[in-house]
Formats: C-alpha cells, structure tokens, sequence
C-alpha cells in the first residue's frame, strides 16, 4: 500500500457553527457598502415624490393638479388613471389596496399622486401644490370606535377552540375577567423605503427595491403594468433593516416607480422622507384583549376564553395571517384545559397594519401573559409560581388551542436554568424588602418565559431556493431567495455551503437577491430566512458533489466513498487535491459546476377553517429576567438588569444569534415601553419622526445584560444543522421588562391588585397606575379604619 | 438660485465646490463629492445616520448647509481608515466585535464613536452609551457598539480589552 497522502489543514476557516462576522462588516466600516440610494445612478435619472390625502375617509371631489404639473422640473404627474395595469398591490389577493387612490380615500396619509421631476426636492415642493377638495365621511380609527360604528372586518375571523370552554368556565372555582390595550410599533428601520426602477427593452423593468419578498415586488409590479412576471426583475443586496415593513410594504414605492420608469422611458427613483414613510406605511397591529379566565387555588387554568381585536387599517394587507399568529401564540408555554380563542381584524380608517417581527405572536403571548400576571395578584403568589403550574407537560397536558402535539418542550429546563443562574429568588426577596422601606423608588423583577412557533403558517410558503456556481478557478458564486436585512443571513447561508464544500468561507462570494435567479422566493420573514434558504443551499452543494464524486469515481477508478471532501481539498483514493485544481480538472471533463438547489419544510399542515393541524415545524424557546426601578412620583423607570437564556438550537453562528437576541429583545423593549403610535381625532398620525416616536437609545439599554444561548440544545427536528430560527422569538422576551415595571406598581398596594399595565408602559401609564393603585390602597386603608 | 463658492478640507483632501445656499452637508457630500457613507435616516437630525465629524465636533450633516462648511475640515467615515487602507480602531471594533447589523447607522455611529474617544479617551461603559445617545440603531439593541467602543478605546490606548464572558 502506498503511504497515506499528506493530511489537509484540520479545519476550514467560517465553517458552521462558527462565530464569523457578517459578511459586509467590512464594507459597513468603510462605509462601502452599498445601499439603493448610493448606487450610481443612470443617465437621466428622475425622482418621484408622493402626493398624500389629508382627511381620513373622504370622497374626493376633485383633484386639481395643474399648479403641481407646471412647477419647475416636473415631468409627469401620475395619478390612478396612468396605472396600466391593475391599480391594485393587495398582497391578499382581495383587491383592497390600490396603488394611487381613486374615488375616496380610506386614511389619512394615502397616496394619491406621484410627481416625477428633474430632481427630489423639485418633486418634493411640487407635490404640496395640488388642490384637492373632499367630502367628509364619518371615520373610526381605533378599535372600539371600528367595533361601534360597524366595520367590517378585513379578513374572516379566526377562531381556535379545544375541551368545552364554558363548561370549564362555570365549573372552576375562580374566574376573572378584564381587558388590555397592546399598543402597536413603527419598524423605523434606519434606511426608508426606497425603490430605483430602470426601464427594459420590450415590456421590459428592472426595479432595485429595498424590499424582504422581491418576488412579491415583481408580481405587484407586473400586476400594475399590466404584464406578466417574466418582464420584470425585482433586485436587493441589503436593506438597512427591515423587521416586516417591507414584507408588503415595499410594493408600492415598485409599483409607482416602474410605471414612471415605463411610461418616461427613462430611470426613476422613489424615496419618502422619514415623516411620509411613517405615515404612508404599515406597522405593527395594536390589540384590544378580552378575556374569561377559571382556574383554581393552585392557580392552574382550567378554561380560558379570549378575544383579540386588531386595528388592522383600512385594507386586508397580512392581518390575516397577523391576526392568525396572534391567536397561535396566546398559549404561549401553558396548556390550557378548555379553551376558545377568536380574532377580530377590524378594519378601521387608518394605514393598514403589515408583519412587524413576531407577526402578531407578540400580541398573542402579551395577551396570554396577562392573564397569568391577573392570577398571580388575584391569588397574592409569585406570577412564576403561576406560569409552572401551567406549563405544557407530558401527555394529556401537550395539546396546543390549535390541536398540535407540543413535542419538542424544553421550556421547563430554560426556566430552571436562568432562575438559578440569574438568582432570582433571592434577588425576588431583596426586592420585596427593598419595596417595604422605600419611599419613592420602587422596583420590580419578573421572569417571563417564550415559545415561538417556527413556520410560515401559509404551508406554501415554506419553500425556498439557491443557485450555486462554482467556477473553474475553485471560487464559488452563492445565491439565494432570502434577502440580507443586518440580520447575517448571508453570511450564516455562506457558512453552510462553506461546510458543504469544505471551502474557507472567503472562496464564496455572496450576490444580491433577484428574481432573475431565484424565481417564486417567499418572503424572508417569519425568521424562517436560514431554516429555508440554508436547506437550499445545502441541496444546491449536494447535487454538485454528487456529480464531482461520480466523476472521480469513474475517472480514478475508484470507490466513490473513497471521493471525499477535506479542508479545502478533496481526498481521489490516496491523493489529496487543492479544491480548486479538483474542480478545474472537473471541469475539463464536463462536469456540471452549476446546481438550482430546493427546499420545502416537511411534515407541516394547517387547516384554518377547522383550527386543527400541524402549522409550525418546531417551537423556539427562551426566557428573561429584567428588573427594574420606577419613580412612583414621575413615574419614570430605568431597566436595571436583564438576563436571558435562549434556544437557538445547534446555533449556526452564536455571535450573529447573540446579536439578534440583544437587538431584538431592545426593540421589544421599546415596544412595550416608549414607543407610542398616537392619532389625533382627525385620523393624523401625530408620532411620525424621531422626534415624537421614541426608540430606544444606547442610554436606554439595560444596565446589566447578560445574554447567553442555552448550549445544551438541539434542534430534534433536522433543520439546517440541527439549529434553530432566531429573528422573531427574543423579540417576546422582554415581556418581562413589562411586567417588572407591573411588579414595582404593584409593591404600592402590596401585591394584592393587579397592576395592569397596558403596552407600551410610558411614564404616564405606569404614574398613572401608580396613583390607581394607591386610590385603592386608600380606599382600604379607610374602609378599615 | 445663485451659487456660493466654498473650499474646504474633505478626508485631508482641498475640495473646492459652487453650492446653493440651500445645500444641504449630506447632499453635498453624497451628490457632489460621492461619499455616500454618511446616509439620510430621518432628515431631521435625530438618527444620526448622517454623523459626520467638522472641525472636531460631531455634527449632523442632514442639518448643516453646506455653506456652513466653509473652510473647515470635514473627516467622513470614507476617510477614517489609515492612510495605508488598513482600518482604524474603531473600524476595527465595529468589524470584530460584531458592533452592526443592518449597516445603515454604522458610518454615523463610528463618526460619532470617533468623536467621542477624542473627548473622553477612557470612557466609561455608562459615558459612552449616553455619548452615542444621539445615534439611533435599531438592530443591535447597542450592546455590541458599546463593545466596539470599548475594544477601540482599549486598543488606542494601549490597555487590555477583556470580552465580556457569553
């Protein structure tokens, strides 16, 4: 036998499982990565700007445009009439969403013209000129004002119902109702909607939109020029943040910029102001909660009957689903004996609510929470004790509302796990005894627990696709159907083919997303981007080896298990070739370098209409900690300390993971917190720039945040190298931060009322809880007397 | 609209340019002098995505004309690496120490941190989060530009950076 060939490098440099950085670290650095608005633009490039409604529900009498078509630089003024195709980007196929209005406008902010001039600010002034005159028609913009008036709801209601919730109800030896108002959230992503469209041959378009579903732009954008999708190719290297506003909401700002590019024959590009991006686009649904709940002493459910009504805006958008999730996640971690859960999608005379991270599972969970905390002070016990009495179990305590078997359960260990590691029993009684002495500040901890549902529950949409090249010189050229949104997408789809090919992560290059390569993409939502596009990539690497192995194979005589992948090379029998003289030599004998990978998720199925079914592929687990301070006189709070510990499976790169942990527990922090969306009676949207809508800042971020991934797990179903989806989940963890602040109030009236904190807690709620609760405290202290 | 003459010092570079007066610092920079790091966030000087450092203060390029400019010097994030490419500190802190996600606020957030370490060389974790409160981010929840600073400060300064345990 010949001596055993030299051994490679032992391991490639980014594989799986490794913390590498994102892939544009670099070019973020040096401020050379580009986004839409830095490209360069073609020739003749012309700019629109959008003319808005000003009133709420209104027929328009007329629309006068002639001031805007004569002001300096202008070139065309669009209107619903240059739509040559369907005035229509309803995502929901219901045709409820136009793409200029026309006839009556539904809220306030609406597009109703689009100005194409010689540059933005031209566009920009001349779109103030117009002149429209209304006829008012009676408006609802929030949820009960809907609910009274008798709107419609957008979409069909759903409802999920197990056991016999009234029966349940009526036999419990308690029972409580009340109600909570979930405010909703603005994406502001950091880069505005944008969309540069650059006109074809033919019918003929190319549109770069910063947008998270590029084959939805392309549909919606052949739909309104009324061509077919073949014409039309939908591009996007990265956005600068995403987070569901631009799932649905990249559509328009497409479509208008396309059928100006189309109609001018010359390149177009559209991008609102911050202010007009606000207000034209969709955001997170707030909620209105109902709910029945029977338990017992021990403080265990026995039946629960919730209601969660949506502000849903004036169109379907993807309240359906939203509301679908909200329903899906009101179990959150705890099995619920008898149950009913309904939603109400209401429409109401405001921007239509879009996917926002966690699609309505936020609100659901938030809902479910609720009703725990009301137990916890109703029975005067730790809200904990509560959520263990009620957390899924074995069999006969493993069904979920919607009939699906709760199989992959770790929710008990993670709990176990932080409660210990963050001490928190013992910081729990530090608090009480802090509270009992203290006379202003008063502080609170809580620990909330998360479970997500991985899946797009529109089954069809688990499906995705990847075209991998590899080159005769050994490099090789990655795409995928996901779209990069900071959130390492790329770079963790990288890591896979890397550990496929067994390459160092730099021999692959990472292209824009685009229609032209990957056709039929879903969106990249539902955290589902890796799970789906890694899968494909990974079959793409696959079909490749298996043509370069039968090929060795055949061509060295040998076995083809003696064909084997190393370190960037490939062991031939005894021999061990650099990667790249293997693949050029493939080459010269005709070997396929190219491969369309596929994937669809198994083993799921949802049936709406019944509420029964398998819709999610596997559940992501996790839980935080968060203590806090208010000042019981302003009602101001600072996030003392926060600890979680999170499932992110196998975690294909823990430091990407441990990035959307922190990023995404801040930003639901904000949620819940000082992110307040206000109208005004007159349906204006008052909270439209950073000066009135407040997100986090570095100044607000826990003082103490200790995020750490629970090592020990694994995925048990066989996701992309057993990890987990991680976008969505730790958006819920800061449930705790809510109620800690609920705890703190609380302290006031000794633990024995509920505190009922709705979301977000500004300092004006939480004082004004503060002083319900102490009416209360003197209203017993006199009763007593 | 008649145009203003001004000259001033770009990234080390004389640049002189006929503006109008109505010109905003972004848009100078990123439509005359295609630096296109600094990026437009909120137009109104609260994100800070246009951060770009003038005269040895942060300022907000979205609020500033470029006529203010004149006869300063302007430093942009394409003008932050060493002279021989390789990257700065700072750079370097936001790259390894994962201090981004999306990107968008990177270029603001490392002008700002720039600033910052030049104001306070030794900054404390609860002065730097205050001294970056006026860049908006809204992937990372912070943390990691937090770090980032740390890392830079530590390396500028010649001191050992220790990462905080995960």
């Amino acid at each position: 036998m010949d001596a055993p060939a030299p051994r490679s490098k032992a391991e490639i440099s980014g594989g799986a499982h490794t913390k590498r950085e994102h892939d544009s670290a670099h070019k973020h650095v040096t401020g050379s990565a580009d986004y839409i608005d830095d490209m360069p633009e073609p020739a003749g490039t012309l700019h629109g700007y959008l003319g808005l409604s000003d009133r709420a529900h209104a027929k328009i009498t007329s629309l006068d445009l002639d001031a805007v078509r004569s002001a300096d630089g202008v070139i065309a003024v669009l209107t619903a009439e240059d739509v040559p195709g369907a005035n229509d980007i309803s995502p929901s196929g219901r045709n409820d969403e136009p793409v200029l209005a026309t006839g009556k406008v539904l809220f306030h902010g609406q597009p109703l013209f689009a100005v194409i001039a010689e540059s933005r600010d031209q566009a920009r002034r001349a779109a103030k000129r117009a002149i429209i005159s209304y006829e008012d028609l009676p408006h609802a913009i929030d949820v009960r004002a809907a609910m009274d008036a008798g709107y419609r709801m957008v979409t069909e209601p759903m409802k999920l119902a197990r056991g016999d919730v009234d029966a349940g109800l009526a036999a419990a030896p308690l029972r409580l109702k009340g109600d909570m108002r979930i405010g909703g959230q603005d994406h502001f992503y950091l880069e505005g909607h944008i969309a540069m469209a650059i006109p074809g041959e033919d019918d003929e378009v190319t549109v770069w939109s910063s947008t998270q579903h590029p084959s939805e732009v392309q549909h919606m954008v052949a739909n309104a020029l009324g061509t077919v999708s073949n014409a039309v190719t939908v591009q996007v290297r990265r956005m600068g943040g995403g987070f569901g506003g631009k799932e649905t909401q990249s559509n328009q700002f497409a479509a208008i910029a396309a059928i100006a590019a189309k109609k001018l024959n010359r390149a177009v590009k559209l991008r609102p102001d911050r202010d007009d991006d606000m207000i034209i686009t969709g955001k997170r649904h707030d909620f209105v909660v109902d709910y029945d709940v029977g338990y017992d002493e021990t403080g265990r459910i026995h039946a629960l009957d919730a209601c969660f009504a949506a502000r849903c805006g004036f169109s379907s958008d993807l309240s359906g689903p939203v509301t679908d999730r909200a329903l899906f996640h009101a179990d959150n971690c705890y099995f619920y004996e008898n149950v009913r859960l309904v939603s109400k999608p209401m429409m109401t005379n405001t921007v239509s609510n879009t996917a926002f991270r966690g699609f309505g599972g936020p609100q659901g969970m938030l809902g479910g929470e609720r009703v725990i905390e009301e137990i916890a002070y109703a029975l005067g016990r730790d809200p904990l004790e509560i959520r263990k009495v009620n957390f899924y179990g074995g069999p006969g305590r493993d069904v979920t509302p919607y009939h699906q078997t709760v199989e992959d359960n770790i929710i008990e260990r993670i709990v176990d796990d932080l409660e210990t590691s963050s001490e928190y029993q013992t910081r729990r009684a530090e608090i009480i005894a802090f509270n009992q002495t203290s006379p202003v500040v008063r502080r609170g901890i809580a620990l909330t627990p998360v479970k997500f549902g991985i899946s797009f529950t529109a089954t069809w949409f688990n499906q995705a696709g990847a075209l991998v090249h590899v080159y005769q010189d050994g490099s090789i050229h990655l795409n995928h159907g996901g779209t990069e949104m900071g959130q390492g997408l790329n770079t963790k789809v990288a890591q896979v083919l890397a550990e496929e090919f067994q390459v160092d992560l730099d021999t692959i290059r990472i292209t824009a997303t685009t229609t032209g390569k990957v056709p039929n993409t879903s969106a990249t939502a539902a955290s589902s981007g890796t799970d789906l596009n890694g899968m494909a990539a990974a079959n793409a690497a696959q079909q490749i080896k298996t043509r370069l192995i039968a090929f060795a194979a055949e061509k060295f005589h040998i076995p083809e298990d003696q064909v084997v992948f190393e370190p960037n090379h490939v062991r031939v029998g005894n021999e061990l070739m650099p990667f790249g003289d293997f693949i050029k030599l493939a080459y010269l004998e005709r070997v396929q370098l190219s491969a369309a990978g596929f994937y669809k998720t198994p083993d799921i199925h949802w049936d709406r209409a019944s509420g029964k079914g398998r819709p999610f592929y596997y559940y992501a687990y996790g839980a935080a900690v968060s203590e806090v301070s208010i000042d019981t006189l302003t009602g101001e709070y600072q996030v003392d300390r926060v600890d979680v510990l999170h499932d992110a499976g196998r975690s294909l790169n823990p430091a990407l993971d441990i990035g959307q942990i922190e990023g995404g527990f801040v930003q639901g922090m904000g949620w819940l917190t000082t992110e307040e969306l206000w109208w005004d009676d007159k349906g204006r949207l008052r909270t439209h720039a950073p000066s009135t809508y407040k997100i986090p800042l570095a100044s607000d971020r826990p003082k103490i945040f200790n995020v750490k991934l629970a090592e020990w797990a694994e995925n048990r179903e066989l996701t992309i190298r057993r990890s987990k989806a991680v976008g969505e989940p730790p958006f819920m963890l800061p449930i705790s931060v809510l109620e800690a602040l609920g705890m703190a109030v609380a302290s006031i009236a000794d633990y024995q009322v509920s505190p009922r904190l709705d979301a977000p807690a500004t300092p004006e709620r939480v004082l004004m809880a503060v002083e319900r609760l102490k009416a209360l405290a003197a209203d017993d202290e006199t009763s007593r007397i | 609209m008649t145009k203003s003459h001004i000259e001033l010092t770009i990234n080390g570079k004389k640049v002189e340019a006929l503006v109008e007066p109505r010109t905003l610092l972004i848009h100078f920079l990123r439509e005359q002098q295609n630096l296109t790091g600094a990026h437009i966030g909120c137009d109104t000087g609260h994100c800070g995505a246009c951060t770009v450092d003038m005269d040895d203060m942060s300022v907000k390029s979205c609020m500033t004309f470029a006529v203010q400019a004149h006869g300063t010097e302007i430093t942009t994030i394409e003008g932050v690496a060493h002279a021989d490419g390789t990257l700065s500190a700072l750079q370097e802190g936001f790259r390894m120490m994962h201090g981004l996600q999306c990107g968008f606020c990177t270029p603001g957030m490392i002008l700002r941190a720039h600033r910052l370490l030049q104001e306070n060389p030794t900054p404390t974790e609860d002065e730097i989060r205050h001294g970056i409160s006026g860049n908006l981010c809204r992937c990372t929840g912070y943390v990691n530009i937090v770090k980032s600073i740390q890392y830079a400060a530590a390396k500028i300064n010649g001191t050992p950076f220790q990462e905080a345990a995960e």
